[in-house]
């Protein structure tokens, strides 16, 4: 746990640098506030809607895909460290593993998961 | 640190009669500083670098006046007139989240240099998890990115917000999966016992992963991938300022905007890094090692990144996504596989 602790500490300075230089700018910089200084940017007319009704249904799947593949990435981190102590059984097992998740993934790809458009 | 520990109570007079928690206290303050120091000189340098770069591949001369020779102090100019500008808050924004996203963005760039081996004995802290942890926390830019799109409420904010994310999270495996076929034949994930395994070989560089045939393949697959992760040329279709402003970014001003910019440049240095670290052989080197050869390849590789941008035109979102999900994620399948096949036993 020892090693842990210097990276909480770093944090800890990391925030009073980056507090204090933002205080810093807050300090020397103007503050003249006005209507349309303070509306959302628009290449020079009146925005006319704000982006917080619909979305593009590919983030949500792209969103879905990566968690999906990163948990098998998250199996995979144990087997790469101990890889060497089990062997041949431990690659057959994670060829198994990865073959499923292979059929998976052409599945996937048959369906247009992957087709941007 | 243990080594800066042992320097401290080596050549300071009396420092061992210092209250135990202050002893150990001390050095961790000091890594901090010096890495602080490193996040604050190398986008300096780096801007300065790629403005250079840029300016005589297209054949012009770039920044030539601020501070005298060849325009040096052209950076800490812009350094200091970001911090005298006003910080403006769109009054649709979400406040909170608004303020906070630039120092989230900062945060997952700053706290990966915890576990960069910069030499042997020079390191903050060599965590026993240090490349998952890596991977892990330069996550964290991904929730600031989406933070500040969301917060701006302003949709090329937004879109750009949410076109880093899945461009982000869609390169995220392939680099992961391309680190794994190193881990594979190393068996740990210490950034330490990385770099000490490719100590030695053929002229001292024939153990760099990089010159092993399956692991060959997986620099590049990272190195593309880490490209895309940190938003770089020919992956830079969240900040496409032709369509989107500046995407996620868009609504911000001073000092806020320049922690975007602080992290972008930081996040260069640690994909590059990490990736001198796994596949250069870290501060190994035939003629000199430690920090110098470290640095050296760390900025080689941020100098390619330059290269690539001034070289290549920007990719369309499907083909963004084409490279990912159909060519480097599969590749990274079967490295993985065939990394495992080599080191069984």
């Amino acid at each position: 746990m020892r090693n842990y602790f210097p990276l909480l500490l770093m944090f800890v300075v990391v925030a009073a640098t980056v507090g204090a230089i933002i205080v810093l700018s807050a300090v020397l910089g103007p503050k003249r506030r006005g209507k349309v200084k303070d509306s959302p940017f628009e290449c020079g007319f009146q925005p006319f809607q704000l982006p917080t009704d619909r979305f593009f249904v590919r983030f949500y799947l792209i969103a879905m895909l990566f968690i999906l593949f990163d948990i098998e990435v998250v199996f995979l981190f144990p087997w790469a460290v101990v890889f060497k102590a089990l062997g041949w059984a431990g690659f057959w097992s994670i060829f198994i593993f990865i073959f499923v998740l292979g059929a998976g993934y052409v599945y996937a790809w048959r369906k247009g998961a992957f087709q941007w458009e | 640190m243990e080594a800066l520990l042992k320097l401290l109570s080596d050549n300071v007079a009396g420092y061992g009669s210092l209250a135990s928690p202050l002893q150990y206290l001390l050095p961790m303050v000091l890594a901090s500083l010096c890495c602080i120091a490193l996040v604050a000189l190398f986008p300096i340098v780096a801007v300065y670098a790629e403005r250079k770069v840029a300016a005589h591949m297209q054949d012009r001369l770039g920044p030539m006046r601020v501070g005298g020779w060849h325009g040096w102090a052209q950076t800490i100019a812009d350094g200091i007139k970001l911090l005298l500008k006003e910080d403006i808050i769109p009054s649709e924004a979400d406040r909170v989240l608004f303020k906070l996203a630039p120092l989230v963005v900062f945060a997952g760039g700053f706290a990966s240099l915890v576990v960069l081996p910069f030499g042997a004995s020079v390191i903050v802290s060599d965590l026993n998890i240090g490349v998952l942890y890596v991977v892990a926390i330069s996550s964290l830019g991904v929730v600031g990115i989406i933070m500040a799109g969301w917060a701006s409420n302003n949709k090329y904010a937004l879109f750009g917000g949410m076109r880093a994310a899945a461009q982000i999270v869609s390169y995220e495996i392939p680099a992961v999966m391309a680190i794994l076929t190193v881990v594979i034949p190393v068996g740990s994930l210490s950034t330490q016992e990385i770099v000490r395994a490719q100590e030695g070989g053929w002229l001292g560089i024939g153990n760099w992963f990089i010159f092993k045939p399956v692991t060959a393949v997986a620099f590049l697959v990272y190195y593309l991938a880490s490209l895309a992760e940190v938003n770089r040329t020919p992956f830079d279709i969240p900040e496409a300022e032709s369509e989107l402003v500046a995407g996620y970014h868009t609504e911000y001003s001073g000092m806020r905007f320049a922690f975007f910019m602080l992290a972008e440049y930081v996040n260069m240095f640690v994909v590059s890094a990490i990736g001198a670290t796994l596949f250069l052989g870290g501060w190994n080197s035939p003629v000199f090692g430690g920090p110098v050869a470290f640095m050296l390849k760390s900025v080689a590789l941020v100098f390619v990144q330059f290269w690539l941008r001034w070289t290549l035109p920007r990719l369309r979102v499907d083909q963004l996504m084409y490279v990912s999900w159909k060519v480097l994620l599969p590749a990274s399948f079967v490295l993985v596989i065939l990394a495992g096949a080599l080191a069984v036993r």
